[in-house]
């Protein structure tokens, strides 16, 4: 057992000076008849090489990014992490250290985090960000909450370009309730949000570039927003679009949440992933999760803590402003390492090169007959409509190699309107040979 | 891009280099902002023209300001500052209720592997049958360790997954006709998760006292049950470190009122393999892998909480879930039926199965039975050797993976159990849980976990009894000036809180 560090001599001897006749006398407490030492029938332990072949079997049955043309993206993106940043995040005092709860021996793990703060900060135009949530859509659910708190108001209109999962974590927490209005999807353009608000209303949930790719006029929804006294709660899926679209703080957004992956962190099937959330200044003791803080030491010497804690369940348990009790650390580690390693000039040169072969992507599908691009705007990701059902199609691409994006049905499978529909994007990584392979295939299974 | 203030402290009140971490090898780490600029990249892309850009008018205006380091500027970024943090890997972490055991680097190995690492939450499910059939294994292993009907793996934490578990008793009742059921009971020593779970999801909490030997008085549940009762959020083992004895009385006397046992699970890695929480009568109890399955902490998180739950609430887990079909393994992924929705994006912290898998199959059934007694061993060998200095609160149990003192040894001394902890990081631990769980005053919780050798345990008592003499003998120095040796003296955490510093700001010039 290598990782178990006694001996039976050793064991034997502590035996001894606990005074304990053996290990069942340690679990006395537990009511007679539970304590067994019963065969799970699980497997004993295995040495090294067996669980490594173990694992990379199961790995080998997955089809992974690099191994052919990829346009998956709806709500996760597959970008270059450099070396760099993998090889920081697993030195062992960012890994195997815990939540920071002893600031004057975490001061790494505290001043990243409120250098990821600020960078957050910047990146969305926003007076302050928390040190992150579990994801964004857990942290959209979360925005939701706050707004209600900031408002007292209880209505919350989310938009039909919400991500449809994002849409359905919100309900989930929100359970039931009569307050939450859910408007259709519109994957060709604009829905009108903004008729929705009024006095009644906490705020307003909007996404861009949304679930179909478009991008949204933020300071049109603020303006309608803030005229009846709501909120607008932002939403960005790919942080990599705030490289050259405009801050949302810039056009008046309150809170901005977004999914932070796409920046240092793997793709791993959906998690762990990381939820970027900012607002206003005068919001933060209703800002949820951990957030650290600039402080200074006996010596005078500048150092940082985990502050304002009093919103939080272990201070306040039944009146705390959310149940969460950690963030994302390692992963907004990766972020921020990744964002410094990139800084303005690459950060901006990095979405421009999304933005590029997004472009491409779109130019050539608009070749291929059958079918239909229905964007005008977008950032790195598109809808088009096909000439045939796009689940099925989707599937054939798939065994011809290519992963090709994803059929909207399969988030939206109650609305028979969405069949034809495939969102697709394009990153760094996507390159011309990859566009003409999937405009091939597309022309053939379409022909 | 010159910076004035390049390569010194900007903030307020900072007296440039002090003696604490002026040291050669430990320099003080400015800001990234402070050595970074806006031109500089540790990255090399192309620089791309776009002839027309389909951006609809809204490219950005207001500059990022965002600044950037050189990879070497970056690596030494990065490293200095993670020397200034403890860590497992570099010495005990005897944090009670918060569990740090050995992270194994073969966990991080395989959650690299591409087919793990390099797959998309929606790509066709035909091309992740292994990704699915880990979810699988993971969900086994689970299951038959806490002999229960069905496992929810998507939960993000430990309290999200205490969310979803509560979300599916409410489902229950609801569902049941009995959805006026409105009050939950907590223990007194419960983690503020639970009461604040139990008022997120509109509940009323209602507290059940603890017995004087710390544990959770079947009575006092009987007492407190009522038709209005939904549930009652026990942990077991409790936060004294003490398994509850009572614990099967108590759930057959919740299920008696209509009510369910949510089990806090936090503490499983005490008795994984050893006792079956399904044996004891649980509904739902959330486990946290980076606890109990050694998944990296990371300095606050990732975790994952997955939670196991009983044939009454089985049908009510959320989507996404993995189930057997005809073309191989399938992934559900909309809520029909009694399903709750979805709780999170997509398929959850499919990077902390790997990892927790790994060190499942390293371990074995067996192995994992061994390390939940010598967790158990480990904190009743630290308590043997300390209770004739540290009082212990609850001494009629043997403890179990965590030794819990009171800090009454420091009486008259004018040492707090604060400055005691802070002494103790100058003799390279990091401190132990003060002041939780709330029920005791000066409450001193130490989890050694099943990870630490008896020479370390043996250095750790060691250093507990000179510091516990000392005080008493009256240094008190030694105790409110610590720590001394930290890279920071003590902080000023009221300060932090009442004028909230959040973000760096570019000093005026």
């Amino acid at each position: 057992m290598r990782y178990l560090p006694h001996s039976e001599a050793e064991r034997a001897e502590m035996l001894g000076v606990i005074g304990a006749a053996n290990f069942d006398a340690l679990f006395s407490a537990v009511p007679a008849g539970a304590l067994k030492s019963f065969d799970l029938g699980l497997p004993a332990h295995s040495p090294e090489f067996l669980v490594e072949a173990h694992m990379k079997a199961l790995a080998g049955k997955n089809r992974s990014g690099g191994d052919g043309p990829f346009f998956v993206g709806a709500g996760a993106y597959r970008h270059h992490v450099p070396a760099t940043v993998d090889h920081l995040i697993q030195r062992s005092e960012w890994l195997t250290a815990y939540t920071p709860y002893q600031p004057e021996i975490s001061q790494g793990t505290l001043q990243m985090l409120f250098e990821f703060q600020t960078q957050v900060a910047k990146l969305t135009g926003m007076d302050v960000a928390n040190a992150s949530l579990y994801d964004g859509s857990t942290g959209t659910a979360e925005a939701v909450l706050m707004a209600r708190r900031l408002t007292k108001r209880n209505k919350i209109v989310l938009s039909g370009g919400l991500h449809p999962h994002y849409r359905d974590v919100v309900k989930a927490y929100l359970k039931d309730d009569a307050d939450l209005e859910c408007l259709s999807a519109s994957p060709e353009g604009q829905g009108d949000i903004l008729d929705h608000i009024d006095e009644t209303t906490a705020a307003i949930v909007i996404q861009t570039p949304d679930f179909y790719g478009h991008l949204r006029n933020m300071k049109a929804a603020a303006d309608a927003a803030h005229a009846k006294g709501a909120l607008l709660i932002v939403v960005i899926t790919e942080v990599v679009s705030l490289g050259l679209l405009e801050a949302p703080g810039a056009l008046g957004a309150d809170i901005v949440v977004a999914e932070g992956q796409s920046i240092g962190n793997a793709l791993n099937f959906g998690g762990p992933y990381l939820g970027l959330l900012a607002t206003r200044k005068e919001f933060i003791r209703q800002m949820p999760g951990r957030i650290c803080g600039e402080t200074v030491d006996a010596e005078g010497q500048r150092g940082f803590v985990l502050t304002l804690s009093t919103r939080e369940q272990h201070i306040r348990r039944e009146k705390a402003t959310s149940n969460i009790c950690t963030n994302s650390g390692l992963c907004a580690l990766a972020f921020s390492i990744h964002m410094a390693l990139l800084g303005e000039a690459g950060f901006t040169r990095l979405a421009r090169l999304n933005h590029a072969q997004a472009c491409k992507l779109a130019d050539a599908l608009a070749t291929v007959s059958g079918v239909e691009v229905l964007n005008t705007s977008f950032f790195n990701e598109m809808t088009i409509r096909t000439s045939q059902p796009a689940a099925s199609l989707i599937e054939r691409l798939a065994k011809r190699g290519i992963l090709a994006g994803v059929p909207v049905s399969r988030l939206e499978p109650s609305d028979p309107s969405v069949n034809n529909l495939i969102v697709l994007a394009a990153t760094e990584l996507t390159t011309d040979s990859d566009i003409s392979a999937l405009v091939v295939a597309l022309s053939e299974e379409l022909a | 891009m010159s910076m004035n203030n390049q390569g010194r402290p900007t903030g307020t009140g900072t007296a440039g280099f002090a003696s604490t971490s002026g040291s050669a090898l430990l320099p003080n780490e400015p800001l990234l902002f402070e050595i970074g600029d806006t031109e500089h990249s540790g990255v090399d892309l192309p620089d791309v023209t776009i002839s027309t850009d389909r951006l609809g008018g809204f490219e950005r205006k207001t500059p990022l300001d965002l600044a950037g380091l050189t990879e070497p500027e970056a690596m030494r970024h990065y490293v200095r500052l993670s020397r200034l943090n403890h860590s497992i890997d570099s010495g005990m972490y005897p944090l009670g209720s918060c569990t740090m055991k050995h992270n194994p680097r073969l966990n991080e190995k395989m959650a690299r592997l591409p087919g793990f690492s390099d797959i998309h939450p929606l790509q066709p499910v035909s091309t992740v049958q292994g990704a699915l059939e880990l979810m699988e294994q993971l969900s086994h292993w689970l299951m038959t360790l806490t002999n229960t009907a069905a496992v929810a793996l998507t939960p993000k934490a430990g309290a999200h997954g205490e969310l979803l578990g509560m979300m599916a008793i409410k489902a229950a009742q609801e569902h049941a006709g009995q959805g006026h059921r409105k009050i939950v009971l907590v223990p007194e020593s419960a983690h503020g998760t639970n009461p604040a779970t139990a008022a997120f999801l509109g509940y009323t909490v209602k507290a059940v006292p603890a017995r004087e030997d710390g544990t959770v008085d079947v009575q006092a549940v009987k007492d407190a049950l009522s038709p209005e009762v939904a549930a009652i959020m026990l942990t077991n083992p409790n936060t004294c470190g003490l398994f509850e004895p009572q614990v099967i009385e108590i759930a057959a006397a919740v299920h008696e009122a209509g009510a369910f046992f949510y089990c806090d699970g936090a503490n499983f890695n005490a008795i994984m393999g050893v006792v079956r929480p399904g044996d004891l009568g649980i509904d739902a109890m959330h486990i946290n892998l980076h606890k109990t399955f050694s998944t990296p902490h990371g300095g606050g998180g990732p975790g994952a909480g997955p939670v196991v739950l009983s044939e009454a609430l089985a049908p009510f887990a959320p989507v996404p879930f993995v189930r057997k079909g005809q073309n191989g393994l399938e992934l559900v992924e909309h809520a029909t039926g009694k399903v709750l929705g979805r709780i999170t994006a997509f398929q959850g912290q499919m990077g902390m199965y790997v990892r927790a898998l790994t060190y499942m199959l390293s371990h074995g059934g067996d192995g994992l039975a061994q390390a939940a007694q010598d967790a158990v061993l480990n904190a009743n060998y630290i308590k043997a050797r300390l209770q004739h200095i540290f009082s212990v609160p609850f001494p009629d149990y043997p403890t179990m993976h965590e030794a819990l003192f009171d800090d009454s040894f420091l009486k008259d001394s004018g040492v707090t159990t604060l400055d005691f902890a802070k002494a103790l990081i100058d003799e390279g631990f990091h401190p132990m849980t003060m002041y939780f769980p709330l029920v005791v005053h000066g409450a001193m919780l130490i989890e050694p976990t099943e990870s630490e050798s008896k020479q370390t345990l043996d250095r750790f008592c060691d250093v507990m009894e000179e510091l516990a003499q000392d005080a008493k003998s009256g240094n008190k120095k030694r105790f409110t000036a610590a720590p001394m040796k930290a890279p920071r003296r003590r902080l000023d955490e009221t300060r932090a809180a009442r004028t909230p510093i959040l973000k760096w700001e570019r000093p005026a010039v």
